[in-house]
């Protein structure tokens, strides 16, 4: 296959790339000289990948993840990767060891995140689409914040194998564009089984938009509207979902009782994953080198003291206590009865309803550093989490405007139904342009 | 049976190699040992961040052969988990193995009790898990520069068999370890051969005390030897008065004691919880479709009736796979007339000798050692040339020696059995029709050595019995073990007849 090079050299007043290729190869096929910026948790040969870490530093991966590899051969050009919060711990990216992202349509606030550097660069131009990866939010937060479009896939519809795992039972890694067509492109080629990785499914994507939502059932949940949720940013969602009753749909409204143990559960079911996950980091083989003359034991100590951000530490110490002996059944086990309740609640709506739709975020875009507590900042994650925790797909679509900043439409759908959130998120595009 | 006041009580943990071409949660070749370090790895034996597993399905059906032979019952679901550890051989900081969803519990494994008899002990569960890479120190473990790591055995497939206390001598350690390996070699699922492909944690205790864990028990010997240490260790301190702290020891093989661990290593909380990265395991409808194959006390059994082996020697033979299938090729062309023979030849003299040189079976020809046996069959030579001839044949292979047939060593070293023909005064050679005729050699032996030893034969005389018997060994001496023993006493008790007369 003849082999092509594009020249990638964008202007990034956003700091939205780690890492930029700039003269990328690619081959033929439907991406067929599509810049794409992959997130800097994805694994890519030859291209570092620090999952914007100073324990990652250096980190050159000897393989490209799969979603990488499929990319390649579909003829997209690998652009460069994309900042994030370090390990994807994070809803601003400003928990990068390499400096904030800054929100394209207003550079004094965030990008959201913890993919802010990838909805940045779609955001600003610099890149038609992009891959995230989504643990609570971190696609759809992002697209909300930057006026893009993104999707989480439902869980097992995407391989994971080549992400750096930060918390496996929840994170998927998706599409992200700036427009509903560009997001349902890109998916059909990174969508499908995996037999490197044992939790894909053999669930291909194979759809083309289509905007007809005639007949359409969409559950309303009253939490989705409710405390913590901006008055302005509800208002333009609202507007978003009449706009869909016109197009044909009919709403009913419902109710999520269980969002009540949300976050916990996220935050539990994460902290717990990533405190395993992130245990290998440890200075010998990569990130600093460790001082040699301490014993192991120390040298470790002293290194991932020194070469992890602060709310990677706080994580993992958290993870570390939820599961340590005795604390298990407190935490871990009861966050996994949780997420079971999660999942009863929204197969019992959707036994009624098509998709269910409401706000991404409860809030616009952040300014920097206005979220300095962390219990503040995980709150903003409430809309978006039990997606994860249910394993459903769920997309973010830009439905006008709060104060002059974007906002998200959510809407999630059935497990493997991607494809109808895909096309009421199309619908409602097509609707507005 | 009630246990006696300070009855020794022993469990076991035991952890073996699964013989699988590929590791346990990626496609690596897991026959790394005469490689360089680092040569058998992949981005997930590496742990390489990103690296996901996925399960060999060939390992699970190796692990449910074994507990299927065992008499466990396979669980209907069941898990892998994460043991969060740090270590430098432990490349992503956890070890994944399964935890409270085991493949399998319960089964049993008999062995020959102490008291004679056979006796079941039960086993608790088996489960599966990967072997860590390992540590190369350089120099001492304590004081050493620095200590390199190999990841070649990252990986590899492992199965835990936890047995419950029910061994009561660290003899029927050794003899559960024997026939467990004997069991896993039947299966074709386990190379006791390999370096490191053992590894055994026993808990011991004295009835009505703490007990203790030895870990770090890398040989069959070891077991027994680490135990009778712990043994006298926790007696001692019993009759001292003292107070046995429960506590985990390692076993230092080279010193045959075990040491206290630090304190440090234990305290280890290894916050286990399900691996997310790997789906529930639901494979206990393969138990049907396993067929097992002969195991050894079907074997044993079996040799018994059909060849007419001793209990001993059917249990000796069968409880090496090897063994087992020596026997029966040496037996194959006439099992009636070298069964017996060759149980005893390989049981009790072979093995003796093959140990007292640190050999291996795999290195004696089974023709040759057929011919020893048809040698010996057709009393072409005695006993003892017998064991001269075998020793011959290990020496020349130990020291990388030609082969020779048995037949060339005994002709070289001239050891063919003497026959005496009564009623003549030669020799005539048995077998093979190479008549040498000629004095008697054993006549002659006897005239020269009733010459020599005039005062043996005047305490003969008087009655004194050890005198026959160093007039006995003399001859044999000039005939070098040719002489049928039988013959011998008969031509000199006659010779001294004569002398008397």
């Amino acid at each position: 296959m003849p082999v092509h090079t594009i020249t990638f050299e964008p202007d990034d007043r956003y700091n939205a790339f780690l890492t930029v290729c700039k003269k990328p190869v690619h081959t033929e096929g439907k991406l067929a000289g599509v810049a794409v910026a992959v997130k800097d948790n994805i694994s890519t040969m030859g291209i570092e990948t620090t999952c914007a870490s100073k324990i990652l530093k250096g980190y050159v991966p000897p393989y490209d993840a799969h979603v990488v590899g499929l990319l390649k051969q579909a003829g997209a050009a690998i652009a460069g990767k994309t900042n994030m919060d370090e390990f994807g711990m994070g809803t601003t990216t400003e928990n990068s060891a390499y400096g904030p992202t800054l929100n394209p349509c207003d550079t004094g606030r965030v990008p959201g995140g913890s993919s802010g550097g990838s909805a940045a660069a779609v955001a600003s131009g610099m890149v038609r689409m992009a891959l995230g990866t989504d643990t609570g939010g971190s696609i759809r937060c992002p697209a909300a914040f930057c006026g893009i479009v993104g999707l989480k896939p439902s869980y097992g519809r995407v391989s994971r194998y080549g992400l750096i795992a930060y918390a496996n039972s929840l994170e998927q890694i998706g599409p992200m564009g700036k427009t509903v067509s560009d997001v349902s492109t890109l998916m059909n080629v990174i969508a499908g089984y995996d037999r490197h990785d044992t939790t894909s499914r053999n669930k291909p994507y194979t759809h083309t938009p289509v905007a007809d939502i005639k007949g359409l059932k969409i559950g309303i949940p009253q939490e989705y509207f409710g405390q913590g949720v901006d008055a302005q940013v509800a208002a333009v969602v609202k507007k978003a979902i009449g706009r869909l009753e016109e197009l044909g749909a009919t709403t009913v409204p419902c109710s999520i009782p269980s969002m009540e143990y949300a976050l916990a559960a996220y935050y539990v079911t994460c902290t717990c994953e990533a405190s395993s996950n992130l245990a290998r980091f440890d200075g010998v083989r990569y990130g600093p080198a460790a001082d040699t003359k301490k014993s192991w034991h120390d040298a470790y100590q002293e290194v991932r003291s020194a070469a992890f951000g602060t709310e990677v530490r706080r994580r993992i110490m958290l993870g570390t206590f939820a599961l340590s002996s005795g604390y298990y059944g407190k935490y871990y086990a009861k966050a996994q009865v949780a997420r079971e309740n999660i999942k009863a609640d929204f197969n019992r709506i959707f036994a009624d309803v098509d998709v269910i739709a409401g706000p991404t975020m409860p809030t616009i875009a952040f300014k920097l550093k206005e979220k300095s507590d962390p219990l503040s900042m995980y709150l903003a994650d409430i809309l978006t989490v039990p997606a994860n925790l249910a394993g459903i797909p769920a997309i973010s679509v830009p439905c006008g405007k709060a104060e002059g900043m974007p906002v998200g439409l959510q809407i999630m759908g059935r497990m493997f139904e991607d494809e109808r959130v895909v096309d009421v998120a199309y619908a409602y595009e097509q609707a507005v342009i | 049976m009630a246990d006696a006041e300070d009855q020794v009580i022993v469990g076991l943990e035991v952890h073996c190699q699964l013989d699988t071409k590929s590791k346990l949660f990626c496609g690596c070749d897991t026959d790394y040992r005469s490689d360089g370090p680092n040569t058998h790895v992949c981005p997930i034996c590496l742990g390489l961040p990103g690296a996901m597993p996925s399960l060999n399905k060939k390992a699970i059906q190796y692990a449910m052969k074994v507990a299927k032979a065992l008499n466990c019952e396979v669980l209907e679901e069941s898990e892998f988990s994460r043991k969060n550890y740090f270590y430098p051989d432990l490349d992503k900081a956890y070890q994944i193995t399964q935890y409270d969803k085991p493949l399998a519990e319960g089964g049993y494994l008999e062995i020959e009790s102490d008291e004679g008899g056979e006796r079941k002990i039960r086993l608790t569960r088996i489960h599966v898990e990967e072997d860590p890479g390992r540590l190369v120190h350089m120099g001492n473990v304590e004081r050493g520069k620095y200590s390199l790591v190999d990841y070649n055995r990252a990986g590899i497939p492992l199965i835990e068999i936890v047995s419950e206390p029910d061994m009561r001598s660290p003899k029927e350690a050794r003899k559960f370890l024997n026939k467990l390996r004997a069991t896993l070699e039947y299966l074709s699922v386990f190379d006791s051969e390999k370096e490191g492909s053992l590894r055994v944690d026993a808990n011991i205790s004295i009835k009505g005390h703490e007990r203790v864990e030895v870990k770090n028990i890398t040989s069959y010997k070891g077991v027994e030897k680490a135990l009778l240490f712990e043994v006298t260790r926790q007696k001692n301190l019993i009759r001292r008065g003292q107070r046995i702290e429960r506590e985990t020891r390692h076993y230092l093989e080279a010193r045959g004691v075990t040491q206290s661990a630090r304190s440090k290593e234990m305290e280890n909380d290894y916050r286990y919880f399900p691996e997310p990265d790997l789906r529930p395991l639901r494979v206990k409808s393969w138990v049907d479709g396993i067929v097992l194959p002969e195991l050894p006390d079907a074997r044993r059994e079996r040799f018994i009736a059909q060849y007419g082996c001793s209990l001993n020697h059917a249990r000796t033979l069968t409880g090496e796979l090897k063994l087992a299938n020596f026997f029966e090729k040496v037996v194959a062309a006439d099992p009636k007339n070298l069964s017996t023979l060759a149980s005893t030849w390989i049981a009790d003299t072979l093995i003796g000798e093959l140990n007292y040189r640190d050999m291996n079976l795999d290195k004696v020809n089974i023709e040759g050692f057929t011919d020893l046996i048809n040698l010996l069959k057709d009393d072409t030579i005695t006993d003892k040339s017998g064991v001269e001839i075998l020793r011959e044949t290990l020496d020349r292979i130990k020291n990388n020696l030609p082969y020779e047939t048995p037949l060339e060593i005994m002709n070289r070293l001239n050891i063919r059995k003497i026959v005496h023909l009564s009623g003549c005064g030669n020799t005539v050679s048995s077998a093979s029709g190479n008549l040498t005729v000629g004095p008697n050699p054993i006549l002659q032996a006897i005239s020269e050595v009733l010459i020599e030893q005039p005062k043996a034969i005047e305490d003969y005389n008087e009655g004194k019995k050890g005198a026959f018997n160093f007039l006995i060994g003399q001859v044999m001496k000039k005939t070098r073990g040719c002489a049928d023993p039988a013959d011998l006493n008969r031509m000199l008790t006659e010779a001294l007849k004569k002398r008397e007369a």
